[in-house]
């Protein structure tokens, strides 16, 4: 976490309030069941990878076009229903996951070609436009799929369970959202930091003028990062129907997990999209270990905290 | 400042009068309306319109002179509601809290828990603009709506409170369609008036002023969050009294009161009758309660959200400024054509 002095200065009053009292609440976890604490920590961190699948795609398409996809919970649920379909059909896992990502890869290129390219500029009107086609699509969803609830069945090379020190067994899958978001995360920085269209896509949220007049298609520019933003949210979709399950009203569950975790992170950075996914995830899981009833109000007074001493998030820049 | 709401704002249109006229004939024919109509369309019909369109009012008056998306606002007329429903129902059945108070007791004290949690929810959106207000509100209403669910002391949980109902006074019973319709009709109007008399204050046209240009206000010496927080609160009391209606209207209130379904239905409505005159907020209700009815007619009872959806989205794409805007259009486009 990169504080200046100044910001620390400003937070030591508050931290030194609540320091004691986490670590006396920790000590207390500690001694009174360790494996549960080592547990809910694992459990923690899956969910954080979950999170941070989803969140990271929403988190890029804002940074370059600044739309505030709010559909993007029903590109999460497009993957998981569409990758449901491919999985039965061929009986394979990865190609269900493949099936997710590229459904709504094209939903995203679709909705970026036909709809945000034409209103270029006018976010109030892009992201109402979100919202209806976020109504729209879990009605069709409705439709085609019903209500029920699906789960996937993980390939049998990876279920079964791993021996940890504290846990004792831990299910495999879990590791291996773990591993994947860790991988896509480092992906995603070796992207942008490491190949040309990162590196336009860097120049265009700094500035997207400044880069279509030095002869770059920003146009096809958008494109791409929607495709691979609403992708992650349909890859997200099948691993999430994988450790937990896929069903109406889920797009609504992920769409609110990702707009804490940017909020939290600070809107357009995937760095802060980690480390939101990383607090949300942690803190809902220990919520809903140690107080079950009230694990939202959680992530809601975290979001609250972190909005009043940095109200662009922790990683964001002042607009 | 491209992240603000460039579409939806533009100056009040100069009254004239012939639309004085139309105003009082409107009036006229809202109240004459339930001696005509059926008990159905005086209750499920007009009574429903005019409550919602009062919350979405809320919202149209915040997004339209303001500036600010807010999507709590169903989320603060259903603390309110939630308010009254445990401090004013007696049913031994419902909440483990119910205190029973008077109506005249639970009355204003629901609204001003509504419009304190309005403010509050103010105070921490201010922080941020345009696009960024709208996550928040949404981040806000989504977590009451499961807070409401999972906790069973205050809100009981997923069922809710139900028998909440208007008291029986002067021997009027204000739950019959005629009496409720007429008290909603009341509520309508004066918050209809009252935000009408806003936009010429000068506390409007300072709101109007941070809506076009924040930074400008500032440097001219208004107190730009201040302004928006006292306009979060003032749309909060509309939403909070029309919270209190809608839990009367429902009898009954539970978290689907304040889901994310209910939340949008208001910024869908607001939007489909026209964010630039408050007005808009009674024809987009209107428009919303007649589809939500007779869409069955239309298309099967459980496609109504593929219509809702499809007539926000072709609404917000094609006419921005909602119904009335293309009324606006249509009737300007006849004048010429006849005066041609």
């Amino acid at each position: 976490m990169k504080l200046s002095p100044v910001a620390i200065g400003r937070f030591q009053p508050a931290l030194w309030a609540v320091l004691p009292v986490l670590a006396l609440i920790a000590a207390w976890m500690l001694v009174d069941n360790t494996r549960l604490l080592a547990l809910t920590v694992l459990n923690g961190l899956t969910l954080a990878g979950l999170y941070f699948l989803v969140a990271s795609g929403f988190t890029l398409v804002f940074g370059l076009m600044r739309v505030v996809n709010l559909a993007h919970g029903s590109l999460f649920l497009l993957g998981g229903y569409v990758g449901y379909s491919a999985g039965l059909a061929t009986g394979s896992w990865l190609v269900a996951l493949m099936a997710g990502f590229v459904a709504a890869a094209l939903a995203g290129v679709l909705m970026q070609r036909f709809l945000f390219g034409r209103m270029v500029g006018q976010n109030m009107r892009q992201t109402l436009i979100t919202i209806g086609i976020s109504i729209v699509m879990a009605d069709i969803y409705l439709w085609v799929w019903g209500g029920d609830t699906y789960q996937f069945d993980a390939p049998d090379w990876l279920t079964g369970t791993v021996a940890l020190p504290l846990v004792h067994k831990y299910a495999e899958f879990r590791l291996v959202v773990l591993a994947l978001s860790c991988v896509i995360g480092l992906g995603l920085w070796l992207l942008l930091n490491r190949t040309r269209v990162g590196m336009m896509i860097r120049a265009g949220v700094d500035d997207k003028d400044m880069l279509s007049s030095i002869g770059v298609d920003v146009e096809r520019l958008f494109v791409i990062t929607f495709a691979i933003g609403a992708g992650l949210a349909g890859l997200a979709g099948v691993v999430g129907g994988t450790v937990l399950s896929v069903a109406p009203g889920e797009d609504v569950r992920y769409l609110l997990a990702s707009l804490v975790v940017v909020l939290v992170g600070g809107m357009g950075s995937i760095t802060g999209a980690a480390m939101g996914a990383l607090l949300i995830g942690l803190a809902e899981t220990f919520g809903q270990t140690y107080a079950p009833t009230y694990g939202v109000v959680f992530t809601f007074v975290i979001m609250v905290a972190v909005l009043a001493f940095r109200p662009n998030g922790l990683m964001g820049k002042s607009a | 400042m491209n992240i603000h709401t460039n579409w939806i704002k533009d100056s009040e249109p100069q009254a004239t009068v012939s639309s004085h006229r139309l105003t009082i004939l409107l009036g006229l024919c809202l109240l004459v309306y339930p001696w005509i109509a059926s008990p159905f369309f005086t209750f499920q019909v007009g009574a429903q319109a005019l409550i919602l369109g009062t919350i979405a009012l809320s919202l149209s008056f915040l997004a339209g002179q303001g500036g600010i998306v807010s999507l709590s606002q169903m989320t603060v007329a259903g603390i309110s509601g939630y308010a009254m429903a445990i401090l004013g129902s007696a049913e031994p059945t419902a909440a483990s809290l119910n205190l029973g108070w008077p109506w005249w007791l639970a009355v204003p004290a629901a609204v001003a828990v509504g419009t304190l949690s309005a403010t509050g929810i103010g105070a921490l959106a201010v922080r941020t603009e345009g696009i960024y207000t709208i996550m928040i509100t949404l981040a806000v209403g989504v977590a009451f709506y499961y807070l409401a669910q999972q906790n069973s002391l205050l809100f009981n949980g997923f069922q809710g409170i139900s028998n909440v109902v208007p008291p029986i006074l002067m021997n009027v019973d204000w739950r019959a369609p005629l009496p409720f319709y007429y008290l909603a009709l009341v509520v309508a109007g004066a918050a209809l008036s009252a935000v009408t008399y806003l936009l010429r204050t000068p506390f409007g046209i300072a709101l109007q002023g941070t809506r076009d240009n924040a930074r400008r206000m500032r440097a001219l010496g208004f107190h730009v969050t201040a302004h928006r927080v006292a306009a979060h609160a003032l749309a909060g009391f509309i939403a909070a009294v029309g919270g209190v209606l809608w839990v009367w209207y429902q009898g009954r209130i539970s978290p689907g009161t304040v889901g994310t379904g209910a939340m949008i239905n208001v910024l869908v409505v607001a939007v489909l009758g026209g964010l630039r005159r408050p007005v808009g907020a009674f024809i987009g209700a209107l428009v919303f309660v007649l589809l939500q009815n007779f869409a069955i007619d239309l298309v099967s009872r459980e496609r109504f959200n593929l219509v809702i959806g499809g007539v926000f989205l072709a609404i917000v794409m094609f006419s921005p400024d909602g119904l009335l805007g293309l009324w606006q259009r249509l009737r300007q486009s006849w004048v010429r054509a006849s005066s041609a």
